[in-house]
Protein backbone atom coordinates (compact mmCIF):
# COMPACT_ATOMS: atom_id res chain seq x y z
CA UNK A 1 0.00 0.00 0.00
CA UNK A 2 1.13 3.31 -0.75
CA UNK A 3 2.28 5.14 2.22
CA UNK A 4 0.51 8.08 3.82
CA UNK A 5 0.82 11.55 1.90
CA UNK A 6 -0.12 13.92 4.80
CA UNK A 7 -0.17 16.77 1.84
CA UNK A 8 -3.63 15.45 0.48
CA UNK A 9 -5.91 18.09 1.07
CA UNK A 10 -8.27 17.86 3.60
CA UNK A 11 -11.72 16.01 2.52
CA UNK A 12 -14.35 15.13 4.87
CA UNK A 13 -15.45 11.03 3.88
CA UNK A 14 -18.43 12.25 5.58
CA UNK A 15 -22.43 11.04 6.31
CA UNK A 16 -24.65 14.24 6.69
CA UNK A 17 -28.54 13.85 6.57
CA UNK A 18 -31.11 16.49 6.84
CA UNK A 19 -34.48 15.39 7.83
CA UNK A 20 -38.06 17.71 8.62
CA UNK A 21 -40.59 16.63 11.10
CA UNK A 22 -44.10 17.81 12.48
CA UNK A 23 -42.65 21.63 13.34
CA UNK A 24 -38.89 21.56 12.46
CA UNK A 25 -35.61 19.75 10.94
CA UNK A 26 -33.21 17.40 12.17
CA UNK A 27 -29.85 17.48 11.08
CA UNK A 28 -27.17 14.40 11.43
CA UNK A 29 -23.58 14.43 10.97
CA UNK A 30 -20.32 11.96 11.63
CA UNK A 31 -17.16 13.61 12.65
CA UNK A 32 -14.54 12.46 10.87
CA UNK A 33 -11.86 14.49 8.76
CA UNK A 34 -9.25 12.43 6.72
CA UNK A 35 -6.19 13.15 4.86
CA UNK A 36 -5.74 10.76 2.39
CA UNK A 37 -6.22 7.87 4.85
CA UNK A 38 -4.82 9.28 7.69
CA UNK A 39 -7.91 10.60 10.39
CA UNK A 40 -6.35 14.04 10.75
CA UNK A 41 -9.63 15.13 12.96
CA UNK A 42 -11.64 12.52 14.73
CA UNK A 43 -14.02 14.88 16.50
CA UNK A 44 -14.89 17.31 14.22
CA UNK A 45 -17.99 19.45 13.40
CA UNK A 46 -19.68 19.72 10.38
CA UNK A 47 -22.78 21.29 11.04
CA UNK A 48 -21.94 24.67 10.93
CA UNK A 49 -23.95 28.04 12.07
CA UNK A 50 -25.36 30.26 9.02
CA UNK A 51 -27.62 32.32 10.91
CA UNK A 52 -29.23 31.59 14.46
CA UNK A 53 -32.08 29.89 12.82
CA UNK A 54 -30.46 28.08 9.78
CA UNK A 55 -27.46 25.77 9.90
CA UNK A 56 -25.92 23.83 7.01
CA UNK A 57 -23.95 20.08 7.05
CA UNK A 58 -21.08 20.31 5.08
CA UNK A 59 -19.28 17.65 2.75
CA UNK A 60 -16.39 16.93 0.47
CA UNK A 61 -13.41 19.37 0.61
CA UNK A 62 -12.75 20.69 4.12
CA UNK A 63 -11.42 23.86 2.71
CA UNK A 64 -13.93 24.69 0.34
CA UNK A 65 -16.91 23.82 2.49
CA UNK A 66 -15.32 26.12 5.18
CA UNK A 67 -14.83 29.09 2.77
CA UNK A 68 -18.23 28.84 1.47
CA UNK A 69 -20.04 28.47 4.57
CA UNK A 70 -18.12 31.70 5.98
CA UNK A 71 -18.68 33.65 2.81
CA UNK A 72 -22.66 32.95 3.21
CA UNK A 73 -22.68 33.49 6.91
CA UNK A 74 -21.63 37.15 6.22
CA UNK A 75 -24.01 37.76 3.20
CA UNK A 76 -27.00 36.50 5.49
CA UNK A 77 -25.48 38.78 8.47
CA UNK A 78 -25.98 41.96 6.13
CA UNK A 79 -29.11 40.55 4.49
CA UNK A 80 -30.52 40.06 8.12
CA UNK A 81 -29.59 43.64 9.10
CA UNK A 82 -30.91 45.12 5.17
CA UNK A 83 -34.35 43.07 5.60
CA UNK A 84 -34.75 43.81 9.59
CA UNK A 85 -36.10 40.53 10.79
CA UNK A 86 -34.50 36.78 10.42
CA UNK A 87 -33.76 35.59 7.04
CA UNK A 88 -35.89 32.71 5.53
CA UNK A 89 -34.25 29.44 4.83
CA UNK A 90 -35.10 29.37 1.32
CA UNK A 91 -32.51 32.90 0.92
CA UNK A 92 -30.30 31.05 3.03
CA UNK A 93 -30.14 27.80 0.73
CA UNK A 94 -30.15 29.89 -2.24
CA UNK A 95 -27.31 31.98 -1.40
CA UNK A 96 -25.16 28.88 -0.97
CA UNK A 97 -26.42 27.44 -4.63
CA UNK A 98 -25.11 30.83 -6.11
CA UNK A 99 -21.75 29.98 -4.96
CA UNK A 100 -21.92 26.91 -5.77
CA UNK A 101 -23.41 26.95 -9.14
CA UNK A 102 -21.07 29.71 -10.11
CA UNK A 103 -17.32 28.49 -9.31
CA UNK A 104 -18.76 24.73 -10.03
CA UNK A 105 -15.09 24.52 -11.78
CA UNK A 106 -13.15 24.92 -8.48
CA UNK A 107 -15.33 23.70 -5.89
CA UNK A 108 -15.84 20.14 -4.57
CA UNK A 109 -18.36 20.40 -2.15
CA UNK A 110 -21.66 19.27 -0.78
CA UNK A 111 -24.15 20.86 1.23
CA UNK A 112 -27.38 20.40 3.06
CA UNK A 113 -28.85 23.53 4.04
CA UNK A 114 -31.64 23.20 7.21
CA UNK A 115 -33.82 25.62 9.19
CA UNK A 116 -36.64 26.56 10.80
CA UNK A 117 -38.27 30.21 9.89
CA UNK A 118 -42.26 31.40 10.29
CA UNK A 119 -43.22 31.89 7.12
CA UNK A 120 -42.73 28.03 5.88
CA UNK A 121 -41.38 26.45 8.95
CA UNK A 122 -38.99 23.47 9.00
CA UNK A 123 -37.24 22.96 5.33
CA UNK A 124 -34.51 20.80 4.07
CA UNK A 125 -32.32 21.84 1.02
CA UNK A 126 -29.77 20.16 -1.00
CA UNK A 127 -27.14 21.71 -2.57
CA UNK A 128 -25.02 19.15 -4.28
CA UNK A 129 -21.59 18.80 -6.42
CA UNK A 130 -22.59 21.39 -9.47
CA UNK A 131 -24.85 23.73 -7.25
CA UNK A 132 -28.19 22.37 -7.76
CA UNK A 133 -30.98 23.52 -5.13
CA UNK A 134 -33.44 20.99 -4.39
CA UNK A 135 -36.05 21.19 -2.14
CA UNK A 136 -36.76 17.58 -0.09
CA UNK A 137 -38.46 16.44 3.16
CA UNK A 138 -35.06 14.60 3.96
CA UNK A 139 -31.59 14.87 2.29
CA UNK A 140 -28.83 12.64 2.71
CA UNK A 141 -25.13 13.40 1.40
CA UNK A 142 -21.43 12.46 1.35
CA UNK A 143 -19.56 9.57 0.96
CA UNK A 144 -21.76 7.01 3.70
CA UNK A 145 -25.21 8.45 2.38
CA UNK A 146 -24.67 5.46 -0.58
CA UNK A 147 -25.47 3.03 1.81
CA UNK A 148 -28.55 5.01 3.33
CA UNK A 149 -30.81 5.45 -0.01
CA UNK A 150 -32.21 2.08 0.34
CA UNK A 151 -32.71 2.69 4.10
CA UNK A 152 -34.57 5.71 3.90
CA UNK A 153 -36.68 4.69 0.90
CA UNK A 154 -37.80 2.06 3.86
CA UNK A 155 -38.23 3.71 7.22
CA UNK A 156 -38.81 7.89 6.81
CA UNK A 157 -42.04 8.37 7.05
CA UNK A 158 -44.43 11.85 6.85
CA UNK A 159 -45.07 13.10 9.87
CA UNK A 160 -42.81 12.33 12.52
CA UNK A 161 -42.28 13.85 16.06
CA UNK A 162 -39.23 15.12 16.80
CA UNK A 163 -37.91 12.44 18.98
CA UNK A 164 -39.10 10.15 16.41
CA UNK A 165 -36.92 11.94 13.57
CA UNK A 166 -33.82 12.59 15.66
CA UNK A 167 -33.99 8.68 16.44
CA UNK A 168 -33.99 7.94 12.74
CA UNK A 169 -31.10 10.50 11.92
CA UNK A 170 -28.70 8.80 14.47
CA UNK A 171 -29.65 5.31 13.72
CA UNK A 172 -28.96 6.11 10.06
CA UNK A 173 -25.53 7.83 10.69
CA UNK A 174 -24.40 5.17 12.87
CA UNK A 175 -25.19 2.32 9.99
CA UNK A 176 -23.27 4.96 7.32
CA UNK A 177 -20.19 4.64 9.60
CA UNK A 178 -20.52 1.25 10.24
CA UNK A 179 -20.06 0.48 6.24
CA UNK A 180 -18.41 3.56 5.52
CA UNK A 181 -15.05 4.03 5.93
CA UNK A 182 -14.44 7.62 5.80
CA UNK A 183 -16.92 7.95 8.18
CA UNK A 184 -16.53 7.51 11.77
CA UNK A 185 -16.39 9.08 14.93
CA UNK A 186 -18.95 10.64 17.04
CA UNK A 187 -22.78 11.34 15.80
CA UNK A 188 -23.62 15.42 15.80
CA UNK A 189 -26.88 16.15 15.57
CA UNK A 190 -28.68 19.94 15.71
CA UNK A 191 -32.47 19.94 15.76
CA UNK A 192 -33.93 23.57 14.80
CA UNK A 193 -37.61 24.50 15.45
CA UNK A 194 -39.53 27.68 16.76
CA UNK A 195 -38.11 27.09 20.24
CA UNK A 196 -34.71 27.39 18.45
CA UNK A 197 -31.95 25.47 18.76
CA UNK A 198 -30.82 22.22 20.46
CA UNK A 199 -27.64 20.76 19.80
CA UNK A 200 -26.79 16.63 20.48
CA UNK A 201 -23.98 14.96 20.84
CA UNK A 202 -23.22 10.75 20.46
CA UNK A 203 -20.01 8.87 21.63
CA UNK A 204 -19.22 5.63 19.89
CA UNK A 205 -20.28 3.66 22.65
CA UNK A 206 -24.04 4.91 22.80
CA UNK A 207 -24.57 3.78 19.75
CA UNK A 208 -26.55 0.61 18.50
CA UNK A 209 -24.56 -1.83 17.66
CA UNK A 210 -24.95 -3.59 14.24
CA UNK A 211 -23.80 -6.73 12.22
CA UNK A 212 -20.89 -8.52 13.08
CA UNK A 213 -19.85 -5.08 15.23
CA UNK A 214 -18.71 -5.85 18.88
CA UNK A 215 -19.41 -4.04 21.79
CA UNK A 216 -16.55 -1.60 23.24
CA UNK A 217 -14.49 -2.69 25.28
CA UNK A 218 -11.54 -0.91 27.94
CA UNK A 219 -8.53 0.58 27.05
CA UNK A 220 -5.39 -1.25 27.51
CA UNK A 221 -4.30 1.08 28.81
CA UNK A 222 -7.18 1.19 31.75
CA UNK A 223 -6.27 -2.61 32.33
CA UNK A 224 -2.26 -2.07 32.22
CA UNK A 225 -2.19 0.68 35.04
CA UNK A 226 -4.78 -1.00 37.26
CA UNK A 227 -2.23 -2.25 40.47
CA UNK A 228 -1.14 -6.02 39.56
CA UNK A 229 -3.18 -8.92 41.11
CA UNK A 230 -1.61 -10.76 44.38
CA UNK A 231 0.87 -13.65 43.20
CA UNK A 232 -0.57 -17.13 43.97
CA UNK A 233 0.26 -19.07 46.46
CA UNK A 234 1.28 -22.67 45.82
CA UNK B 1 24.72 14.37 -28.37
CA UNK B 2 24.86 14.18 -32.04
CA UNK B 3 27.90 14.90 -33.96
CA UNK B 4 26.00 16.44 -37.34
CA UNK B 5 24.24 19.00 -35.38
CA UNK B 6 25.91 22.85 -35.75
CA UNK B 7 27.60 23.69 -32.66
CA UNK B 8 25.29 26.85 -30.86
CA UNK B 9 26.96 28.74 -28.06
CA UNK B 10 25.70 27.36 -24.84
CA UNK B 11 22.09 29.10 -24.07
CA UNK B 12 20.60 29.63 -20.51
CA UNK B 13 17.87 27.41 -19.33
CA UNK B 14 16.86 23.80 -18.20
CA UNK B 15 19.05 21.44 -20.54
CA UNK B 16 16.53 18.44 -21.69
CA UNK B 17 19.19 16.03 -23.31
CA UNK B 18 18.69 13.62 -20.66
CA UNK B 19 14.91 13.65 -20.57
CA UNK B 20 14.94 10.92 -23.51
CA UNK B 21 16.92 8.68 -21.78
CA UNK B 22 14.84 8.92 -17.94
CA UNK B 23 11.70 8.20 -20.58
CA UNK B 24 13.87 4.88 -21.64
CA UNK B 25 15.14 3.77 -18.02
CA UNK B 26 11.32 4.30 -16.95
CA UNK B 27 9.84 2.26 -19.39
CA UNK B 28 12.50 -0.40 -18.65
CA UNK B 29 11.22 0.18 -14.40
CA UNK B 30 14.22 1.97 -13.17
CA UNK B 31 12.38 4.62 -10.47
CA UNK B 32 14.08 8.21 -10.19
CA UNK B 33 14.91 9.75 -6.91
CA UNK B 34 11.84 11.45 -5.35
CA UNK B 35 11.79 15.10 -3.50
CA UNK B 36 11.01 14.53 0.64
CA UNK B 37 9.07 17.27 1.92
CA UNK B 38 10.51 19.40 4.79
CA UNK B 39 9.94 16.52 7.35
CA UNK B 40 8.73 18.03 11.46
CA UNK B 41 6.99 16.93 14.04
CA UNK B 42 5.15 19.98 15.64
CA UNK B 43 2.30 19.52 18.21
CA UNK B 44 -0.18 21.89 20.91
CA UNK B 45 -2.21 21.07 23.65
CA UNK B 46 -4.82 23.48 25.85
CA UNK B 47 -3.90 22.76 29.45
CA UNK B 48 -5.74 24.40 32.41
CA UNK B 49 -4.28 27.86 32.32
CA UNK B 50 -3.60 28.07 28.36
CA UNK B 51 -1.41 26.18 25.90
CA UNK B 52 1.72 25.02 25.09
CA UNK B 53 3.12 24.40 21.55
CA UNK B 54 6.34 22.13 20.68
CA UNK B 55 8.66 21.87 17.62
CA UNK B 56 11.84 19.79 16.91
CA UNK B 57 14.36 21.41 15.36
CA UNK B 58 15.76 19.92 12.07
CA UNK B 59 15.48 21.51 8.83
CA UNK B 60 15.92 19.04 5.95
CA UNK B 61 17.00 19.74 2.14
CA UNK B 62 16.14 16.03 0.42
CA UNK B 63 17.80 13.75 2.49
CA UNK B 64 20.38 16.31 3.98
CA UNK B 65 20.14 17.81 7.55
CA UNK B 66 20.83 21.65 6.53
CA UNK B 67 19.71 23.28 9.94
CA UNK B 68 20.59 21.19 12.96
CA UNK B 69 18.60 23.81 15.07
CA UNK B 70 16.24 26.13 13.62
CA UNK B 71 13.27 27.95 14.90
CA UNK B 72 10.08 26.42 13.77
CA UNK B 73 7.49 28.19 16.96
CA UNK B 74 7.01 31.67 15.00
CA UNK B 75 5.84 34.98 16.55
CA UNK B 76 2.43 36.31 15.23
CA UNK B 77 1.59 38.19 18.33
CA UNK B 78 2.59 38.82 21.89
CA UNK B 79 -0.19 36.32 22.94
CA UNK B 80 0.24 34.51 20.04
CA UNK B 81 2.18 31.88 18.14
CA UNK B 82 2.38 29.43 15.67
CA UNK B 83 4.41 26.30 15.06
CA UNK B 84 4.94 25.92 11.21
CA UNK B 85 5.93 22.04 9.21
CA UNK B 86 6.18 22.36 4.76
CA UNK B 87 8.27 24.52 3.25
CA UNK B 88 10.39 26.27 5.49
CA UNK B 89 9.99 29.73 3.13
CA UNK B 90 6.26 29.30 2.80
CA UNK B 91 6.11 28.97 6.45
CA UNK B 92 8.07 31.85 7.40
CA UNK B 93 6.53 34.39 4.93
CA UNK B 94 2.80 33.57 5.56
CA UNK B 95 3.57 34.02 9.19
CA UNK B 96 5.68 37.17 9.14
CA UNK B 97 3.41 38.16 6.65
CA UNK B 98 -0.04 37.98 9.14
CA UNK B 99 2.09 39.15 12.27
CA UNK B 100 2.72 42.54 10.37
CA UNK B 101 -0.99 42.65 9.65
CA UNK B 102 -1.76 41.68 12.98
CA UNK B 103 0.62 44.53 14.41
CA UNK B 104 -1.66 46.87 12.21
CA UNK B 105 -4.75 46.08 13.50
CA UNK B 106 -3.62 46.36 16.61
CA UNK B 107 -3.01 49.85 15.87
CA UNK B 108 -6.19 50.42 14.02
CA UNK B 109 -8.53 48.88 17.36
CA UNK B 110 -6.28 49.62 20.14
CA UNK B 111 -7.22 45.88 21.07
CA UNK B 112 -4.96 42.85 21.89
CA UNK B 113 -4.81 40.71 19.09
CA UNK B 114 -7.75 37.88 18.99
CA UNK B 115 -6.58 33.99 17.62
CA UNK B 116 -9.37 33.82 15.74
CA UNK B 117 -8.58 36.75 13.66
CA UNK B 118 -4.96 35.65 12.54
CA UNK B 119 -7.05 32.14 12.27
CA UNK B 120 -9.08 33.81 9.63
CA UNK B 121 -6.27 36.17 8.09
CA UNK B 122 -3.95 32.52 7.83
CA UNK B 123 -6.92 30.62 5.86
CA UNK B 124 -8.28 33.59 3.60
CA UNK B 125 -4.78 33.60 2.19
CA UNK B 126 -3.77 29.80 2.29
CA UNK B 127 -7.46 29.01 0.62
CA UNK B 128 -6.94 31.89 -2.48
CA UNK B 129 -3.31 29.89 -3.30
CA UNK B 130 -5.22 26.32 -3.41
CA UNK B 131 -2.79 24.72 -1.35
CA UNK B 132 0.50 25.59 -3.57
CA UNK B 133 1.37 27.75 -0.46
CA UNK B 134 2.59 24.93 1.07
CA UNK B 135 2.43 25.61 4.82
CA UNK B 136 0.70 23.74 7.41
CA UNK B 137 0.07 25.37 10.92
CA UNK B 138 -0.19 24.78 14.59
CA UNK B 139 -1.93 28.23 15.73
CA UNK B 140 -2.29 28.51 19.81
CA UNK B 141 -3.01 31.59 21.94
CA UNK B 142 -4.64 33.06 25.09
CA UNK B 143 -6.98 36.10 24.12
CA UNK B 144 -9.88 37.99 26.08
CA UNK B 145 -11.80 35.21 25.30
CA UNK B 146 -9.97 32.28 26.29
CA UNK B 147 -7.23 30.11 25.41
CA UNK B 148 -7.22 28.26 21.72
CA UNK B 149 -5.68 26.13 19.22
CA UNK B 150 -6.29 25.55 16.09
CA UNK B 151 -4.58 23.36 13.02
CA UNK B 152 -4.26 24.99 9.57
CA UNK B 153 -4.04 23.17 6.37
CA UNK B 154 -2.41 24.20 2.88
CA UNK B 155 -5.22 23.97 1.63
CA UNK B 156 -6.99 26.29 3.94
CA UNK B 157 -9.18 24.22 5.96
CA UNK B 158 -9.10 24.65 9.96
CA UNK B 159 -10.12 22.91 12.49
CA UNK B 160 -10.24 23.70 16.08
CA UNK B 161 -8.83 20.81 18.69
CA UNK B 162 -7.94 20.46 22.33
CA UNK B 163 -4.50 18.54 21.40
CA UNK B 164 -3.20 18.70 17.49
CA UNK B 165 -0.28 17.37 16.18
CA UNK B 166 0.89 18.32 12.87
CA UNK B 167 4.13 17.49 9.92
CA UNK B 168 5.64 14.18 9.00
CA UNK B 169 5.67 12.85 12.79
CA UNK B 170 2.57 13.47 13.49
CA UNK B 171 1.43 10.52 13.77
CA UNK B 172 4.19 9.56 16.24
CA UNK B 173 2.98 12.28 18.34
CA UNK B 174 -0.23 12.18 18.12
CA UNK B 175 -0.28 8.28 19.58
CA UNK B 176 1.57 9.97 22.48
CA UNK B 177 -0.90 12.42 22.96
CA UNK B 178 -4.12 9.75 21.98
CA UNK B 179 -2.71 7.78 24.66
CA UNK B 180 -1.98 10.85 28.14
CA UNK B 181 -4.17 13.60 27.04
CA UNK B 182 -6.31 14.14 29.80
CA UNK B 183 -8.66 17.73 30.52
CA UNK B 184 -7.24 19.77 33.13
CA UNK B 185 -3.28 19.28 32.92
CA UNK B 186 -0.69 21.07 35.11
CA UNK B 187 1.58 23.30 33.69
CA UNK B 188 4.53 20.73 34.61
CA UNK B 189 2.20 17.94 33.16
CA UNK B 190 1.50 19.81 29.93
CA UNK B 191 5.47 20.68 28.92
CA UNK B 192 5.93 16.78 30.41
CA UNK B 193 3.67 15.58 27.42
CA UNK B 194 4.21 17.88 24.65
CA UNK B 195 7.98 17.02 25.23
CA UNK B 196 7.46 13.40 25.20
CA UNK B 197 5.36 13.70 22.19
CA UNK B 198 8.10 15.80 20.02
CA UNK B 199 10.75 13.30 21.57
CA UNK B 200 8.59 10.52 19.68
CA UNK B 201 8.71 12.19 16.57
CA UNK B 202 12.13 13.10 16.98
CA UNK B 203 13.38 9.32 17.71
CA UNK B 204 11.02 7.53 15.45
CA UNK B 205 10.59 9.89 12.50
CA UNK B 206 13.55 10.50 9.80
CA UNK B 207 12.49 13.67 9.04
CA UNK B 208 12.29 15.45 12.71
CA UNK B 209 15.03 15.44 14.77
CA UNK B 210 17.61 17.78 17.69
CA UNK B 211 16.25 19.64 20.01
CA UNK B 212 12.83 19.74 21.50
CA UNK B 213 11.40 24.05 21.55
CA UNK B 214 8.55 24.74 23.74
CA UNK B 215 6.66 27.38 24.47
CA UNK B 216 4.06 28.51 27.30
CA UNK B 217 1.17 30.92 26.19
CA UNK B 218 -0.92 32.17 29.54
CA UNK B 219 -3.06 34.87 30.10
CA UNK B 220 -1.07 37.96 30.37
CA UNK B 221 2.12 35.93 30.20
CA UNK B 222 4.20 33.57 27.65
CA UNK B 223 7.55 31.82 28.13
CA UNK B 224 9.35 30.96 25.33
CA UNK B 225 11.88 28.05 26.09
CA UNK B 226 13.95 27.47 22.84
CA UNK B 227 15.72 24.16 23.18
CA UNK B 228 14.22 23.00 26.16
CA UNK B 229 15.18 19.89 25.93
CA UNK B 230 18.40 18.62 23.91
CA UNK B 231 18.12 14.47 23.40
CA UNK B 232 20.90 14.70 20.73
CA UNK B 233 24.25 16.04 21.90
CA UNK B 234 27.05 15.89 20.22
CA UNK B 235 29.01 12.97 21.90
CA UNK B 236 32.50 12.34 19.68
CA UNK B 237 35.18 15.03 20.41
CA UNK B 238 38.23 14.22 18.55
CA UNK B 239 40.99 14.86 21.42
CA UNK B 240 43.81 15.74 19.07
CA UNK B 241 41.81 19.11 18.06
CA UNK B 242 42.02 20.21 14.77
CA UNK B 243 44.37 22.65 12.97
CA UNK B 244 43.71 24.91 10.09
CA UNK B 245 46.19 25.89 7.76
CA UNK B 246 47.52 28.91 8.24
CA UNK B 247 45.68 32.13 6.44
CA UNK B 248 46.94 34.01 3.36
CA UNK B 249 50.23 35.64 3.92
CA UNK B 250 50.45 39.30 3.66
CA UNK B 251 53.59 40.29 1.07
CA UNK B 252 52.90 43.98 0.66
CA UNK B 253 50.54 46.64 2.37
CA UNK B 254 50.15 49.90 0.09
CA UNK B 255 46.70 51.83 0.73
CA UNK B 256 46.20 54.43 -2.45
CA UNK B 257 43.21 57.40 -1.19
CA UNK B 258 40.96 57.78 -4.35
CA UNK B 259 39.43 60.92 -3.67
CA UNK B 260 41.24 63.61 -2.18
CA UNK B 261 39.69 65.27 1.32
CA UNK B 262 37.42 68.46 0.63
CA UNK B 263 38.11 70.99 2.38
CA UNK B 264 35.03 73.25 3.33
CA UNK B 265 35.50 77.02 3.73
CA UNK B 266 32.82 79.01 5.70
CA UNK B 267 31.64 81.79 3.52
CA UNK B 268 30.21 84.98 4.70
CA UNK B 269 26.43 84.89 3.96
CA UNK B 270 24.33 82.25 4.93
CA UNK B 271 21.54 80.65 2.15
CA UNK B 272 18.43 82.56 1.27
CA UNK B 273 15.27 81.93 -0.19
Amino acid sequence: MDCLNLNEPHSMGTTIIGVTYDGGVVLGADSRTSTGVYVANRASDKITQLTDNVYVCRSGSAADSQIVSDYVRYFLHQHTIQLGQPATVKVAANLVRLLAYNNKNMLQTGLIVGGWDKYEGGKIYGVPLGGTILEQPFAIGGSGSSYLYGFFDQAWKEGMTKEEAESLVVKAVSLAIARDGASGGVVRTVTINADGVTKNFYPGDTLPLWHEEIPAQNSLLDILSAPSPEPMSM
Amino acid sequence: MSKAAVDLPPKGGFSFDLCKRNDMLAKKGLTGPSFRKTGTTIVGLIFQDGVILGADTRATEGPIVCDKNCEKIHYMAPNIYCCGAGTAADTEAVTDMVSSQLQLHRYHTGRESRVITALTLLKKHLFSYQGYVSAALVLGGVDCTGPHLHTIYPHGSTDTLPFATMGSGSLAAMAMFESKYKEGLSRDEGIQLVVEAICSGIFNDLGSGSNVDVCVITKGHKEYLRNHLLPNPRTYINEKGYSFPKKTEVLMTKITPLKERVEIIETGDAMEE
